[in-house]
């Protein structure tokens, strides 16, 4: 039972929280501009990296707030968690193991 | 007798009497089935699991791979190891073939869970354990000590009464200062991340019959730990050789456990196998009890000490052999010795109890667990924590704030334990910020191991390299029935990894997870590969580190608490008026009221069906809609979030009226339908299906967070806050004026899909102009605490005009004759609106709402896509299976055919004569008219494709 910190609750268990995919995935400007792969790329294709990567989780047992957190998806380290509409932290530590 | 007169930890003031294999036996408390059996003389325990060897007894805990017993009585418990369980009196118990038997009654027994925070979890009370401890709870930290005996001390307990007084002083200075908790008969069994370990206590099993009911029986703890000290010891290993299954063959430290903590000699002739000084301990005690002892050892150069107290206590000395192998069938009665290492065979030696000690494996189960790295130590011949851990002090690195200390850590001296536990507190508390000093060790004798051991897994004999002996009896895996075949067959076999090699051979997947077999097999497995083992490492350790129960994990949550069952605020009207319940996700929903018929019984589903629907479509009806997931939207952006979550227009909505609304996900599917009222310029409440209220909510709320954080909009579940009556039929207008005198409800004045606020028997209610049946309706909404009573009211005032009350099932029947969808039954996540027929619903007007760009695709213009239709069976006696396939053609003989779509619902109907049905069908919107066949119970049933509204198509019916 990893501990995730929810940036307005603090450090709680993981069982309170659900993921919410891949983070910063902005939704396309003018989508009706887009052709059919141009918006299936947005709907379903999403980054699978080794090591630290933006994932959106939500403190659904909490605050039920959404929120942004760096996981290494090498250790599930988090590696920072940040609130909606803020930027990503840069990280020192940039690899997984 | 084999019990002593004398010695050991058990009161033998108190007899208890229990039975084994239907016999009946006399023990102490303090003894354990094992020490209990062994005191009578009983070493044959249990029958091989594929070979039907006699097995007895082979060490003294948790790591016996052994002696697997039935529990019978109080309660039936099967697979438990005789080595753990405590005696009580009563105790019935038989051995076990490998397989037990689950009991065929519930448990009484209760099993909860408690939640510990500390800052320092020390697992495992022995020497390093109670130094770790009492250095951290003098340090003024919160300290929580688990061990699995009933007593502190660990490895002491199996000495004579070594540093017993000084155990004593420090569990009472620990038990009386405050924020340290001890907890005995406790197991630490997994590490779950961040500290986070839990364990599971036998609070009463010991007890017996004697337990109080009000006690729970075993309680997982969940402990998190800023600091993780593992003092868990070790396992003694044996070594491997022929017929080394016998009753009377047993780990060397465990004979010293019987003799010291059960006061039981388990044998009188014994022999001494071991490969390593630590045996030699055991065989002198043994000696000075009276035994008459053996020692064989591998080595040549002994040492002084040890030789000199052989000597001593008159202990025969065969340096430089082996047990190559034993007879005897019931119990061991003599081993054979070959010349190591040149081979040849030399003697036979006559004894009744043959101990054995291949070294010592740290118990670093939790650590592995963690995320630790093992190391192999050529010379302990075992894998070692390794110390100065990687990635150690660096945040969430899986092993940070877990230390190992004493035997677990490779401490191989009583002192060096003391010692390294008193040092890993001072160095957790370090990191915590805490300075603290080691507590000083009590005085301890001499160092005594003077001679490297021999690192041997198994007794050299010819083999047959291919692996073929099938008669091997060399067993790796007792409880497995395993043997070094094994292990070569698979190597033979092509396998090269020790993960492999286990689940082909299955050694370590028993019960006791090869705690004494898993290393063994590494060490053969390299040996035949030709490899370094310290390469070849072992298998993953995973938790739990011992068997738990599934009733203690699932502790309260049992039977009516497992899942929450909801029921709303007029259940108990439902329940006094004999309804039929059916579960919709956690609710209680009225299936259907069934009556009394003229001969006594109840009404079958379809009368009762075929009742109801008439009342609703002649008379007056009225159900409990409550379940409905309702979803209230504040703020002044309110109407706009609504225009992008639905894919009609919804912010030109006035307050006072109602629309039905749907919405899609990003992909165009639809995810869920209801109605939106307008409650004020800022204020909406929004129904949602009664199984999708929390996942529309969720997706609400994402939406609001993650893509319009700039709109001000509120979102708040009611589902609980609003009981909902919707009342149905063309009489329905009476039984609402007469609750509500004050409210005009005339169509002109109260019109289709609008609501208004009104007074019935002094509550109020908000009532609105929907109908989920096609017929004039009122769907009543006061707040749950009045509930009943405005049911009840509206159940009054019906009676002049024969108010029925219906369930779910006749509501389904009245919808679907109106082809009005169920979201999640006539739809699974790959229809449109479009698909539905519904395209009136989808804005053509709005720049963009969730889902409308999917709606464009290419894939959603297809002609060929699925459409909802409805089914008429051409036979309307038959009743369509829901799920049943639909075929262009009745010829079935050429398989596979072509399926065109499926029956999503189906009914019988009394207002359309007979049965019907709704489907997905491909292009079904242009098979108006067609001949198709639904496949069901083997045959094909002819039905003709129809519109999905089947009933009251002109739409005539719902101003009444």
């Amino acid at each position: 039972m990893q501990l995730i910190s929810c940036p307005w609750c603090g450090p709680r268990e993981e069982a309170e929280y659900h993921y919410g995919g891949q983070a910063h995935v902005a939704y396309p400007h003018e989508v009706g501009a887009l052709s059919d792969a141009d918006w299936a790329h947005y709907l379903f294709f999403r980054d699978n990296p080794r090591g630290p990567f933006a994932e959106r989780w939500v403190h659904a047992a909490g605050c039920r707030r959404w929120f942004n957190a760096v996981r290494d998806t090498g250790t599930h380290e988090i590696l920072a968690v940040y609130r909606i509409g803020e930027p990503q932290p840069e990280l020192g530590r940039q690899a997984s193991r | 007798m084999t019990r002593l007169p004398t010695g050991g930890l058990i009161d033998r003031t108190t007899v208890l009497s229990f039975t084994f294999d239907g016999r009946p036996y006399a023990g102490h408390p303090g003894d354990t089935l094992a020490s209990a059996l062994l005191a009578n003389g009983v070493h044959r325990v249990a029958t091989s699991v594929n070979r039907g060897r006699p097995r007895g007894i082979m060490a003294a805990g948790v790591e016996e791979a052994s002696a697997l017993v039935q529990l019978e009585a109080p309660f039936p418990e099967p697979m438990l190891s005789a080595t753990t369980i405590e005696l009580y009196e009563g105790l019935v118990a038989r051995g076990l073939p490998g397989r037990g038997t689950l009991a065929d009654r519930p448990d009484p027994g209760r099993y909860d869970a408690m939640h510990v925070h500390c800052d320092v979890l020390v697992v495992g009370a022995g020497p390093a354990g109670l130094m770790a401890a009492l250095t951290a709870a003098r340090a003024g930290s919160r300290v929580a000590l688990v061990d699995d005996q009933p007593m502190v001390g660990g490895s002491l307990l199996g000495t004579r009464g070594e540093l017993s007084d000084w155990s004593a002083s420090v569990l009472a200075e620990l038990t009386s200062t405050p924020e340290v908790l001890v907890l005995s008969r406790t197991t630490a069994f997994g590490y779950y991340d961040d500290g986070f370990v839990l364990a599971l206590q036998k609070r009463t099993d010991h007890l017996g019959a004697a337990a109080p009911d009000n006690a729970a029986r075993q309680r997982i703890w969940r402990i998190r730990a800023k600091q993780v000290i593992l003092a868990t010891g070790a396992h003694e290993r044996p070594v491997v050789f022929a017929d080394n299954d016998r009753p009377g063959v047993m780990l060397a430290q465990a004979g010293r456990t019987y003799l010291n903590r059960y006061g039981v000699l388990a044998g009188n002739r014994i022999v001494v196998f071991t490969t390593n000084d630590s045996a030699y301990v055991a065989a002198v005690e043994l000696a000075e009890a009276g035994a008459e002892v053996t020692v064989v050892d591998p080595r040549t150069d002994l040492a002084p000490f040890w030789a000199a107290e052989c000597a001593r206590v008159g202990i025969a000395v065969r340096p430089g052999h082996l047990v190559t192998g034993t007879t005897g069938e019931e119990r061991v009665t003599g081993v054979h010795l070959a010349a190591y290492p040149s081979g040849g065979a030399s003697a036979t030696v006559h004894c009744d109890l043959l101990l054995v000690s291949g070294g010592w494996n740290p118990t670093v189960h939790l650590f592995s667990q963690a995320g630790g790295k093992l190391e192999y130590d050529a010379e302990l011949g075992a894998f070692l924590p390794v110390a100065g851990l990687p990635g150690a002090g660096v945040l969430g690195a899986g092993v940070l704030g877990v230390r190992v200390s004493g035997a677990a850590a490779g401490a191989v001296s009583l002192a060096d334990c003391l010692a390294g536990g008193a040092a890993e507190a001072v160095a957790a508390l370090s990191d915590l910020g805490v300075a603290a000093r080691p507590v000083a060790s009590p005085p301890v004798g001499t160092d005594r191991v003077e001679t490297a051991g021999l690192v041997l897994w198994a007794a050299p004999v010819e083999i047959s390299l291919d692996g073929s002996d099938l008669s091997d009896t060399r067993f790796v895996d007792l409880q497995r029935d395993a043997t070094v075949s094994d292990v070569l067959r698979a190597t033979g076999a092509g396998l090269r990894s020790v993960e492999h090699v286990k689940r082909y051979t299955t050694i370590g997947t028993a019960h006791d997870q090869g705690k004494t077999s898993g290393l063994i097999a590494s060490g053969i497995t390299a040996d035949a590969l030709g490899v370094d083992i310290a390469d070849l490492g072992t298998t993953t350790f995973r938790p739990p580190y011992t068997s738990v129960s599934f009733a203690a994990l699932a502790g309260r949550d049992r039977g009516a608490i497992f899942d929450p069952v909801r029921v709303t605020a007029i259940h108990p009207w439902h329940i006094e008026h004999g309804a039929q319940f059916e579960d919709v996700g956690q609710w209680k929903r009225p299936l259907c009221y069934p009556r009394r018929t003229a001969s006594g019984g109840l009404e079958d589903l379809p009368a009762v069906v075929a009742r109801e629907t008439r009342a609703a479509r002649t008379g007056v009806a009225m159900m409990d809609g409550s379940t409905l997931g309702k979803i209230n939207v504040q703020g002044v952006d309110a109407g706009e979030f609504l225009d992008r979550i639905y894919t009609n227009i919804i912010s030109t909505l006035k307050p006072g009226f109602v629309r039905y609304a749907v919405m899609c996900g990003m992909d165009g599917m639809i995810l869920d339908d209801g109605t939106v009222m307008r409650v004020a310029d800022t204020e909406f409440v929004l129904t949602t299906t009664t199984g999708n209220a929390a996942k529309v909510l969720d997706w609400l709320e994402e939406l609001a967070q993650t893509e319009w954080p700039d709109l001000r909009v509120h979102l708040t579940s009611v589902t609980e806050q609003w009981a909902t009556i919707p009342v149905v039929g063309p009489l329905s207008r009476q039984v609402i004026a007469a609750v509500a005198p004050a409210l005009d409800v005339s169509n002109e004045a109260f019109g289709f899909m609008t609501w208004r606020s009104a007074k019935i028997v002094g509550i109020e209610a908000r009532i609105c102009r929907i109908s989920f049946s096609g017929e004039l309706a009122y769907e009543v909404n006061v707040p749950s605490w009045y509930g009943i009573a405005v049911w009840q009211a509206l159940f009054d005032a019906g009676q002049p005009y024969g108010i029925t009350p219906y369930g779910t099932e006749t509501m389904h029947v009245l919808r679907a004759e109106k082809g009005y969808p169920i979201i999640g039954q006539d739809t699974d996540g790959t229809v449109t609106p479009q698909d539905l027929g519904m395209s009136w619903v989808v804005s053509k007007k709005k720049l963009d709402f969730v889902g409308k760009r999917s709606f464009s695709r290419t894939e959603n213009q297809r002609p060929d896509r699925k459409h909802l239709v409805g089914l008429l069976p051409v036979d309307r006696s038959v009743l369509l299976d829901e799920g049943a396939q639909v075929l262009a053609d009745d010829d079935v003989s050429q398989l596979p055919v072509a399926m065109l779509g499926h029956v999503t619902s189906s009914y019988r109907s009394v207002a359309l004569g007979g049965t019907f049905g709704l489907a997905l069908v491909r292009s079904g919107r242009d098979r108006i008219g067609e001949r198709l066949f639904a496949w069901q119970d083997g045959e094909v049933v002819p039905v003709t494709v129809t519109g999905p509204v089947l009933y009251d198509q002109e739409g005539a019916r719902r101003d009444g």
